[in-house]
């Protein structure tokens, strides 16, 4: 998967601890126009699973994780 | 004024509650098996007589050979005894271990134990329900140098049952030894055959604590990685707890003549869990395959639920479960095995029923799981997420 180098928003959720991230990422992403790009900065490990997890479960599009730690959603719907 | 509810024990994966003819063989035997077995006096041989009995009842149980099996002060020794002695005897072959990604947790320190040491581990992937991808193990069993391939016969925390046969035909195949983690499956399944070596753990089946089962078949290349020792063949050192062993096998016998009627009363159950949690809690999802799966045990995720919150707020209605979650675990990962396959990690819940579980129990936890879901949610400020 290739993440893209400038996401339209980030998201720090650096020292939160899951289901924060998650939260964050779900209330940020309907409020931003189909097609955007949102990156969650979550240094907690579970992160790596359950955003893509989320992704999948809600239909969005998972792109990738990118240092950061980050990683990248494409709102896809 | 609170009622405070009647307690449900639904964490039977962890330690399944003292089976009453374990109970009863394990105060007998402490009146009775107290002594040394290896010495030269009375007190001795009625000791050894009752250690002989139990390997004799465990190996039939197991369809095994006596000599074949050992016990151990636990499973997770067991695990430990089967993997790195496995590695041991076969270093003449090569260094590599070849392990599933949702080995249990003894087997995967085992493994680093083995790495830290120089040599290498291949893990192999699951899919989305847990389920070996046979194809990868195939080709990894068959690379050269490997000493031994490990795999858990059923998933400890999502209850998917492996293809343990195929495994062990793709190993045989390359002429490695497999070792089976059988933790949660003896005394409640029929264990598959093909395996090399296997352990098991007293208190999955309602046996106590502190007694692991070790089985190496005849003709597997096996040395004991501990300082040598005269006990149990030379294969664990230290002196058993006979009592415990005594009660452990009594309960194996039991829980093992009882596991289909068992199986038959919990897996519809477990059905049930599965349906009505999927149907009556919003965003939650279901893990471990639905059919290939253990009897007694489940496992969901509760999206935007803290893990750490939902097992305090279900043990305050009196629901003892336990969680994969991260905030639960004294590392702050999460579930390796969640990971690896590929799902939700937060607002995990394992239930895991045992024979004293019942209806009634099952219905209370359904009846209650979703308001205080619901409860969570609200508080959080995450609902319509």
């Amino acid at each position: 998967m290739t993440t893209p180098a400038h996401p339209d928003e980030i998201i720090d959720c650096l020292g939160q601890r899951c289901p924060l991230p998650v939260i964050a990422l779900a209330r940020r992403l309907p409020e931003l126009p189909v097609g955007a790009v949102v990156r969650v900065l979550a240094d907690d490990p579970a992160a790596a699973v359950d955003i893509p997890a989320w992704c999948r479960m809600r239909q969005q599009e998972y792109l990738g994780a990118a240092p950061g730690p980050a990683y990248d959603i494409r709102r896809s719907r | 004024m609170d009622v405070i509810p009647s307690s449900v024990y639904l964490d039977t994966a962890t330690a399944a509650p003292l089976h009453p003819i374990a109970r009863q063989a394990l105060l007998a035997a402490l009146d009775d098996g107290w002594a040394d077995p290896d010495r030269l006096y009375t007190q001795a041989r009625r000791a050894r007589q009752l250690l002989d009995a139990a390997r004799e009842a465990a190996a039939e149980t197991l369809g095994v050979r006596p000599d074949e099996l050992s016990f151990t002060p636990s499973g997770t020794t067991a695990a430990h005894s089967a993997v790195l002695g496995g590695l041991l005897g076969r270093r003449r072959a090569g260094t590599v271990l070849v392990h599933s990604a949702i080995e249990h947790s003894a087997v995967l320190h085992a493994a680093e134990r083995h790495v830290a040491g120089g040599g290498t581990a291949t893990e192999v992937p699951v899919d989305r329900l847990g389920r070996l991808d046979l194809d990868a193990w195939s080709t990894a069993v068959t690379a050269s140098g490997v000493a031994l391939a490990a795999l858990i016969a059923a998933s400890h925390e999502v209850g998917t049952v492996q293809p343990v046969e195929a495994a062990a035909a793709a190993c045989a195949d390359a002429g490695v030894p497999l070792y089976v983690d059988a933790a949660q499956m003896v005394g409640r399944m029929p264990v598959p055959t093909g395996w090399s070596a296997l352990s098991a753990s007293a208190r999955k089946w309602g046996g106590p604590p502190g007694v692991g089962l070790l089985v190496v078949r005849k003709g597997t290349r096996w040395e004991s990685p501990w300082p040598a020792d005269e006990r149990e063949s030379g294969r664990l050192p230290g002196t058993v707890n006979l009592p415990a062993v005594v009660a452990a096998v009594a309960s194996l016998r039991a829980a093992t003549a009882d596991a289909a009627s068992q199986a038959a009363r919990l897996a519809p159950l477990v059905d049930r869990i599965r349906a009505r949690v999927a149907a009556d809690v919003p965003d939650v999802e279901v893990v471990g395959d639905p059919e290939h799966r253990l009897p007694h045990l489940v496992t969901f995720s509760c999206l935007y639920v803290d893990g750490e919150a939902l097992l305090h707020a279900l043990d305050r209605r009196g629901f003892a479960v336990s969680s994969g979650s991260s905030c639960t675990s004294s590392t702050l990962r999460p579930s390796h095995v969640l990971e690896a396959m590929g799902v939700l990690s937060h607002g995990n819940v394992r239930v895991s029923l045992h024979s004293g579980s019942t209806e009634a129990d099952v219905d209370r936890f359904l009846a209650e799981l979703p308001g205080i879901v619901a409860d969570l949610r609200g508080q959080a400020g995450v609902v319509g997420l």
